[in-house]
């Protein structure tokens, strides 16, 4: 496999091959750390955060480089985004009816 | 044939960008609805185990982390076989499609192998209303992940006639993104199902 500069094609950059790597490789290292946190007794309130931030910093890593967003038309983006943000939203108005915040 | 692929790359679109990929990612904006109904869902329902096996007692995340990787290395292989079809490199395409498919069929097999695994510890689709909202959304998910892999296999054919050129890399590219969505997808159903903590019996 050959290792490619970064090239320029409709107005947009496309990253090499080996930024591709990288990525996958910074994606590995946190889902060890994601696994990590199984084996490591530690209470709930830091847990989940902890487990959260590293859930959100996967997604916006593989949405960014691999489905190219930071790189395509800013409209993608919006698109997607609308989806994300109203199913959170009305997803987190379910789970507060049924008082999942305090049960769960 | 001049005029589908000068559309695809959007010109003489209304927005200046391509429909198709347009059309993608508005889909994708809708399956964020689809999944997050089925997470929400399982959320709800996962303390409710009545008398079967408790997600606490029967996750292997061991097990599961593999598959979770598995998958994850699957839209790092998606992504080089879009980079080699840009730059023409057609034999590179066809490894990384195949190798795409390949680790997506090894990550179903992980995922039937653990539904069995379960059903033979007495957790079934109707034992509980923990475990029909969790394998409603794992089997969705798993779903949508065999599609794609009919979807690659559809490109690898393709490829193989000698329709699959540099020309037409958006198509790889839509197939890409549905990929790495289903890969986005499990990132968040492996953090909220397996790694935080659930109820045990």
């Amino acid at each position: 496999m050959e290792s490619h500069e970064a090239s320029h094609e409709g107005g947009h950059d496309h990253p090499s091959d080996r930024r591709y790597i990288q990525v996958a490789a910074i994606l590995a290292i946190v889902t060890a750390l994601e696994v990590g946190t199984y084996f490591v007794e530690m209470p709930g309130e830091v847990l989940i955060p902890m487990l959260m931030v590293m859930m959100v910093y996967k997604f916006f890593y593989v949405a960014a480089w691999f489905m190219h967003l930071r790189f395509d038309s800013p409209l993608f983006t919006k698109f997607f985004v609308t989806g994300l943000v109203l199913a959170t939203i009305v997803y987190g108005i379910a789970l507060t009816v049924f008082e999942f915040w305090h049960k769960g | 044939m001049a005029d589908t692929a000068a559309v695809s790359h959007g010109h003489g679109t209304g927005t200046g960008l391509s429909d198709n990929k347009l059309l993608m990612w508005v889909f994708l904006g809708s399956e964020c609805l689809l999944f997050g109904g089925l997470i929400s869902t399982y959320l709800i329902y996962r303390s409710r185990f009545a008398d079967g096996p408790a997600p606490g007692d029967i996750f292997d995340i061991p097990f599961t982390s593999v598959s979770s990787f598995v998958l994850l290395m699957s839209s790092l292989t998606m992504v080089l076989a879009l980079s080699a079809l840009q730059r023409g490199d057609i034999r590179n395409n066809r490894i990384w499609l195949l190798t795409t498919a390949l680790l997506g069929s090894l990550f179903i097999g992980g995922q039937v192998y653990e539904f069995t695994t379960f059903v033979r510890e007495g957790l079934g689709y109707t034992t509980s209303p923990f475990s029909s909202a969790f394998f409603t959304l794992t089997g969705f998910h798993g779903v949508h992940v065999s599609l794609g892999i009919l979807m690659l296999m559809s490109l690898l054919i393709s490829s193989l006639r000698g329709t699959l050129t540099k020309e037409r890399s958006e198509t790889v590219e839509i197939v890409g993104l549905y990929w790495h969505f289903v890969d986005v997808v499990w990132i968040f159903i492996f953090t909220v199902i397996y790694l935080v903590p659930s109820p045990t019996s």
